[in-house]
């Protein structure tokens, strides 16, 4: 069965507002908590950002990796982690994924939902789950590794280092930049001399996407794209996604940095308002359907409020504990290969490079001439696992098709 | 029972742990085709092939994250960094992503970085350091530093099955110049045990890597005086096996802590503290340092070797001691 690109059916168009409601409702019940006193650290906001986690995260399947930034919830809500976790972690609650040791966030779960905990440092997810999609090519089993960044992440070393593997690899990873105007109190403008933050993909020889970042369709087919072509064997791909932070770096920061009208418009333009009307004048959504889903998010929010409330917060003994790990791995290597595949015989190769063309100065039209800025093609891997392979031995020789959103990059 | 390098029994390490679990991957610039800047991984490619022998960009950073992140699919990588001296480059990775990982979220990662450490080739000041410390004080990760080939194998046979992340340390200096006789079979050196090179009774020289070397020398030559010292080498430095360091004193009386690391906060200032926390009254003398000096490596040879500790500063520190 074939699915154009562009198409959503009606119960992934209503699964697509819901995750964004329960998004924007958790996080409003989590603003009311710290202004109770009850979050611990700092409370991040996504708001106006929700068509983003949960558009992009929406494309994967159950299988795959995701590695969130701070404002990822809708990501984390759509991968199956329960709102009480997230309520657990701000609240910095035994109950809590990581016990208290960590907040935000800042937690994964390697064995069911397959999702990396971030840290607080920019960009150091993406070579983490480039390893994710090397690990989960070679053990054959077809993953993509998902992550985020912001704009203001594109400018750290990690980003460049992490694309760049990435990219030589050919792995299957989909690296979102969440494009939201503003890295703290520092507009795009003046941190990059670009427009588009996705013309740093160029750089790496992989291709990008450029998408409405408050159009909740619009990202997650896009993304159901890339993830294809990641499948595919044309990973890496970069989706940049413009957006706005509506709210300050973190609830302390009034943002009176931004210009007011700069507000004003993107309010006009809510992800959810938007989709919203959308969606009930296409009579997808109606009053009664509206009220069932806003009743079910209400139930499982205050039930996971409740819970978080009446937990308790660790015991200060927890605090010099499981430094090391002792024990087996929670996770053992879930091979869906012939293992045979990487072991000799049938893993030996002959030990040497093949450089095609001597290294002969060329332009993108054939003509030798090492001008400035003369174009170079980006050798794609062979199918033999050779020298320039990196054993990306499953990757599809065949072009993808044009996608919906405007590609960027190589073409 | 053949002699052999301790960069030999190091690749035999990997060779075999390859061969044994397909979990197991290399990582890192130039191991591949080149088998490594010191051809420590030569041969692995040519059995293992692309996909576990992986030739990387010059980006430490990126080895590492990817190494960390292979390791969450449940595979075991070893990472090879071409000089240590490059860890500086990816310590946010190490420091804050790997070694946090397990304490935070319950993540283990398995995984080995492996680099040629130390000085006393004239590498300069950024092929010749021991970065050790940096790491030792990094609750979460491991720290391994052998000194001979046969710990050097067993070592990093260990390194790799620990479900921990392993730095292993592998002093340059010592790569081809000492040798060991090494069994055919299989066998494993436990991470955190501290061996007894001498015994002694006059004082205890704890030591690690190169100066592991140096100490036994020193331990020779102060023999022929009628000073018995027992040389005590560390191998791990994180964890540390303070029992064995306690034992040793509590037999001699005496401590000189002896590193090619330098001088401030280095591991022999938590060794005298960890001794003057807990057998204070089994000192018959005050605890005595040799170490580097507190300055980078410098390159000229006259420079690098009064950087670096030498025999006679360990012979004469170990006199004063042992007649205090």
């Amino acid at each position: 069965m074939t699915q154009s690109t562009t198409t959503v059916t009606p119960e992934q168009q209503l699964d697509l507002y819901r995750y964004m409601l329960l998004d924007r409702i958790v996080e409003d019940t989590m603003t009311k908590l710290f202004r109770q006193n009850k979050i611990v650290g700092g409370l991040y906001s996504s708001l106006g950002q929700e068509a983003i986690s949960v558009g992009t995260t929406y494309a994967l399947e159950k299988r795959d990796w995701i590695a969130p930034m701070i404002r990822n919830i809708g990501g984390l809500l759509v991968k199956g982690v329960h709102p009480r976790d997230i309520f657990t972690q701000h609240m910095a609650r035994y109950t809590s994924p990581t016990l208290g040791k960590d907040g935000t966030s800042h937690f994964g779960d390697l064995k069911n939902l397959h999702i990396v905990s971030p840290i607080s440092m920019l960009g150091d997810l993406i070579p983490v789950m480039t390893g994710v999609a090397m690990a989960g090519r070679y053990l054959g089993q077809n993953i993509v590794a998902l992550t985020w960044i912001g704009d203001g992440g594109t400018s750290t070393g990690a980003f460049h280092e992490g694309l760049n593997l990435a990219a030589q690899q050919r792995a299957p990873l989909l690296l979102v930049i969440e494009n939201n105007q503003w890295a703290y109190s520092t507009p795009v403008s003046r941190q990059v001399p670009i427009e588009h933050l996705a013309d740093r993909a160029k750089a790496y020889g992989c291709r990008a996407f450029i998408v409405d970042g408050n159009d909740v369709e619009a990202v997650y087919t896009t993304s159901r794209e890339a993830v294809r072509l990641c499948r595919a064997g044309e990973g890496p791909i970069v989706l940049e996604a413009k957006t706005m932070r509506m709210l300050g770096h973190a609830q302390h920061d009034p943002a009176e940095y931004v210009p007011k009208e700069m507000f004003d418009y993107w309010k006009r333009r809510d992800p959810i308002d938007s989709y919203e009307k959308r969606l009930t004048a296409a009579g997808v959504l109606t009053a009664k359907k509206k009220a069932e889903i806003l009743n079910g998010i209400n139930a499982v929010v205050q039930e996971d409020l409740a819970f978080a409330e009446s937990s308790p917060f660790p015991p200060p003994e927890l605090a010099d504990t499981a430094i090391y790990h002792e024990g087996p791995l929670p996770i053992e290597p879930q091979w869906q290969r012939p293992v045979a595949e990487v072991r000799p015989p049938r893993s030996s190769v002959k030990s040497e490079w093949r450089v095609s063309g001597n290294g002969e100065i060329k332009t993108s039209d054939g003509n030798s001439d090492a001008g400035v800025g003369a174009r170079h093609a980006v050798p794609l891997p062979s199918a033999t696992g050779d020298a320039e392979g990196n054993g990306a031995k499953r990757s599809a020789s065949k072009r993808p098709a044009k996608s919906a959103a405007r590609s960027r990059g190589r073409k | 029972m053949a002699q052999t390098t301790m960069l030999e029994g190091i690749r035999q390490a990997l060779f075999e742990e390859m061969e044994r679990d397909p979990a197991v991957v290399c990582i890192g610039e130039d191991i591949g085709v080149y088998g490594g800047a010191f051809k420590v991984t030569a041969g692995l490619l040519e059995r293992f092939g692309w996909e576990r022998v992986i030739d990387t960009p010059i980006s430490e950073t990126a080895i590492i994250g990817a190494a960390c992140g292979m390791s969450y699919l449940g595979l075991r990588p070893v990472c090879e960094l071409q000089f240590v001296d490059f860890i500086a480059c990816c310590f946010n990775q190490l420091t804050n992503f790997v070694a946090k990982s397990f304490y935070l979220w319950g993540a283990p990662v398995p995984m080995v970085v492996r680099a040629p450490s130390g000085g006393g080739v004239h590498g300069g000041p950024f092929h010749s350091q021991n970065p050790e410390m940096y790491f030792a004080h990094t609750p979460g990760l491991k720290v391994v530093y052998p000194s001979t080939p046969y710990d050097a194998k067993g070592l990093m046979k260990s390194a790799i099955r620990d479900n921990n992340p392993v730095l292993f340390f592998e002093h340059k200096f010592l790569y081809r110049r000492i040798k060991d006789e090494i069994p055919e079979g299989e066998y494993t050196v436990p991470i955190g045990k501290a061996a007894i090179r001498r015994e002694g009774r006059d004082l205890t020289l704890v030591t690690y890597a190169a100066m592991a070397h140096t100490c036994m020398d020193a331990a020779a030559e102060l023999a022929k005086e009628g000073i018995e010292a027992e040389v005590l080498d560390l191998r791990t430095i994180q964890p540390l096996d303070k029992d064995s360091i306690l034992a040793s004193v509590k037999k001699t009386n005496r401590l000189l802590v002896v590193h090619e690391d330098t001088r401030f906060g280095g591991v022999a200032g938590e060794i005298a503290a960890i001794v003057f926390e807990n057998a204070f009254d089994d000192l018959d003398a005050p605890v005595r340092r040799v170490t580097s000096l507190d300055t980078p490596v410098p390159y000229s040879p006259p420079l690098e070797e009064r950087f670096l500790p030498q025999l006679k500063d360990v012979v004469v520190a170990a006199r004063e001691l042992a007649r205090y």
